[in-house]
């Protein structure tokens, strides 16, 4: 189901305007997130792809406002919530949005999860803050989440430490944490690349459940194509902190327009699939950060490159139907594809 | 797979148990099987993938057949020499035949040597060629990994994973070994790297007749490299067979399980996929399950799966499975 993006602004639950995040390093200035812009609907699931070092987790954090200040710093930008901009909040204000209104889960649920408190002491923590319940009604409300997200014997569990999870159990209580005060959108960073594939498969299933039930949006952000394949209905892909293309889940896998974005498909293995002699993989390496050059950032692995790539930066230009990309041989890929 | 293919490696029933000791007097309480009766046979010029899931033993049995780790039971058979018998030069000798390569480039590498001095480190070690020479056997085996041999004299935190991965391989390959144990050798690379190692990896296996065991946790990759694969759980080989029938028709409820968990990138494929959701977690190999290992998760356990353990046995010619509902000529009916 193609969701054009193009909607007026009003109805978009959360619009990421020219969002641009630096980080001041000893080695220079890293250009993390370069100008990003996109709007997420109400009920929608985005997937955002993109290598190690794409900007996928920054942007997140940016929205979130969680960007370490000093090194890092968001230089322009609008992040809009239902119109409101939380680029402008204060802190205090923030702790009001965090939690209650955008949640976020991370990658490791080793390591995101207090090892000194009790599971259900971290969960209640929330529902205090925002939701102003007393104890009792908080750890009832506690016992309720660890069942929806199935955790066995739930009631019981609430006291238990976070050592005394598994990792698939981990990232379920995180979920629960997280949905704790029914947010409108759910930022899931890369939750499932530390689990096995078989944990990984329960926790997606989880994921479209809830968000069935609650009606929630979701920024899932991965490296993994088959996941999104699975779960989104539309995709941003990310390159040196850019965003390089965008559209319905079905146009990326199917009418793919950037020789990026191509290239990670085709040097997939599938499964469904008679094998293939060889994998077509992108030569070279991602640029660094520190010192990106004017022009494509890809312009160095691409295959179509030509001489304009090297000095003008293509910009994201919409093609039909909510279907964006930022490639100046969009055509040729088109051709060859 | 033909009888008259040369058997490189043959591996039978290898048991490698970690003990666990609690107490001031350290005494025995159990142990951890993570290797647990595992048998197979890898013949010369092929890939044999192993796969499952973190703490089925994969990496225990790779580590186990090249002898990082003592065998607690069983033989590992290299070209006619029992890897876990052999001691002192026969040993040295043998084991420069079989090679590993690891899954994190970041710590495979010792960061106070320089590129030059990694890959030469075999070659010092065994001998194998003159002082005089061996700087241009190492910009030979840098060539043929794709690394420039110019960048010899650079130390590992100069280079990415991808090109670290490249180096690791470039040392694996010092002494001519004729088996190579990759173990995760991609796990922790990015997507678009991920396939220029696989792509490198296959154009050396032809080019020097090597013979690979690889091992991952990624069915998809394993599939694409391996000729034929094994699938593990919890310290057993459930299932082993050529590709082609490990995804037409896999067998073992856990492979099939396994195989229906993995996201195809393909939004219509997904779209009408019927998924296999398997329950709960992996149990803990210090207290496996009593009769079948899998018998915790599986949906189609029957009353015999809690009693006694399932046969690994030749179901199919080249096609070995352990399950009590899969016996020659009768498939598992149900679900596919």
């Amino acid at each position: 189901m193609p969701i054009p993006s193009e909607k007026s602004e009003d109805e978009c639950l959360l619009e990421v305007k020219n969002l641009t995040t630096r980080f001041d390093t000893e080695e220079g200035l890293v250009h993390a997130v370069n100008d990003v812009s996109y709007c997420l609907d109400e009920g929608e699931t985005l997937g955002v792809v993109g290598e190690s070092g794409c900007g996928k987790s920054v942007h997140a954090l940016s929205i979130m406002r969680l960007i370490p200040i000093p090194p890092g710093r968001i230089e322009k930008g609008e992040v809009l919530l239902s119109g409101d901009n939380l680029l402008d909040k204060s802190e205090e204000e923030m702790r009001f949005v965090r939690g209650a209104q955008i949640a976020m889960i991370f990658q490791d649920p080793m390591t995101s999860l207090n090892p000194v408190r009790t599971v259900g002491y971290q969960i209640m923590e929330a529902l205090k803050h925002h939701l102003e319940m007393n104890d009792r009604e908080a750890r009832e409300r506690t016992a309720e989440l660890l069942a929806m997200v199935g955790i066995p014997e739930a009631a019981q569990r609430v006291d238990d430490y976070p050592h005394q999870f598994s990792g698939g159990m981990r990232q379920r209580a995180m979920i629960a944490m997280a949905l704790s005060c029914y947010p409108k959108i759910l930022i899931a960073d890369e939750p499932t690349t530390a689990l096995d594939v078989t944990i990984q498969a329960q926790i997606v299933e989880l994921v479209k459940r809830l968000q069935d039930q609650l009606g929630m949006s979701v920024i899932w952000i991965t490296h993994d194509l088959g996941v999104v394949a699975g779960m989104a209905q539309r995709v941003n892909v990310m390159y040196a902190g850019s965003l390089i293309e965008t559209g319905s889940v079905k146009k990326i896998y199917g009418e793919t327009r950037h020789p990026y974005t191509l290239g990670l498909l085709s040097s997939l293995p599938r499964l469904d699939e008679v094998s293939r002699s060889k994998l077509i993989s992108i030569e070279g390496e991602p640029p660094d950060l520190v010192d990106l050059q004017p022009g494509c950032q890809f312009y160095e692995r691409c295959k179509f490159a030509v001489e304009r790539c090297r000095y003008e930066t293509p910009i994201l230009e919409s093609i039909n139907n909510g279907h964006s990309v930022a490639c100046w041989e969009k055509e040729r890929v088109r051709k060859e594809q | 797979m033909t009888s008259n293919e040369e058997v490189i490696l043959k591996v039978e029933h290898l048991k490698k148990y970690f003990p666990i000791r609690r107490g001031v007097f350290r005494r025995h309480v159990g142990d951890v099987k993570a290797v647990d009766d595992v048998n197979f046979e890898v013949y010369r010029g092929e890939t044999l993938g192993l796969v499952g899931e973190s703490g089925c033993g994969k990496t225990t049995t790779g580590r186990t057949i090249i002898r990082i780790y003592n065998a607690t039971a069983g033989e590992v058979i290299f070209k006619d020499k029992d890897m876990t018998k052999i001691k002192g030069r026969e040993l040295r000798q043998t084991r420069r035949k079989v090679q590993m390569i690891f899954q994190d480039p970041y710590a495979s590498l010792n960061p106070r040597m320089n590129v030059e001095r990694i890959v030469s480190e075999p070659l010092e070690i065994y001998n194998t060629v003159p002082r005089k020479e061996r700087k241009e056997r190492v910009g030979e085996l840098l060539n043929m990994v794709g690394l420039n041999p110019a960048l010899m004299s650079r130390y590992p935190h100069e280079f990415s994973g991808g090109q670290r991965q490249r180096i690791g391989l470039a040392r694996s390959l010092a002494l001519n070994p004729e088996l190579v144990i990759c173990d995760e050798p991609i796990s922790a690379l990015d997507v678009s790297i991920q396939a220029q190692v696989v792509n490198l990896l296959e154009a050396l296996q032809e080019e020097l007749g090597l013979t690979y065991i690889f091992i991952a946790h990624d069915l998809s990759m394993v599939r694409h490299i391996s000729k034929r694969v094994a699938v593990m759980y919890l310290g057993k080989i459930v299932e082993l067979t050529d590709r082609k029938s490990l995804y037409e028709n896999p067998l073992h409820p856990y492979t099939k399980a396994l195989l229906s968990a993995i996201p195809v990138p393909d939004p219509v494929v997904e779209e009408n996929r019927q998924r296999i959701l398997i329950e709960g977690d992996l149990p803990s190999p210090a207290n496996p399950p009593v009769g079948c290992n899998f018998n915790t998760r599986c949906p189609l356990a029957v009353e015999q799966c809690y009693q006694e353990e399932p046969a690994y046995i030749e179901v199919e010619p080249g096609h070995y499975c352990a399950c009590h509902l899969v016996q020659p000529g009768s498939a598992v009916e149900g679900w596919t």
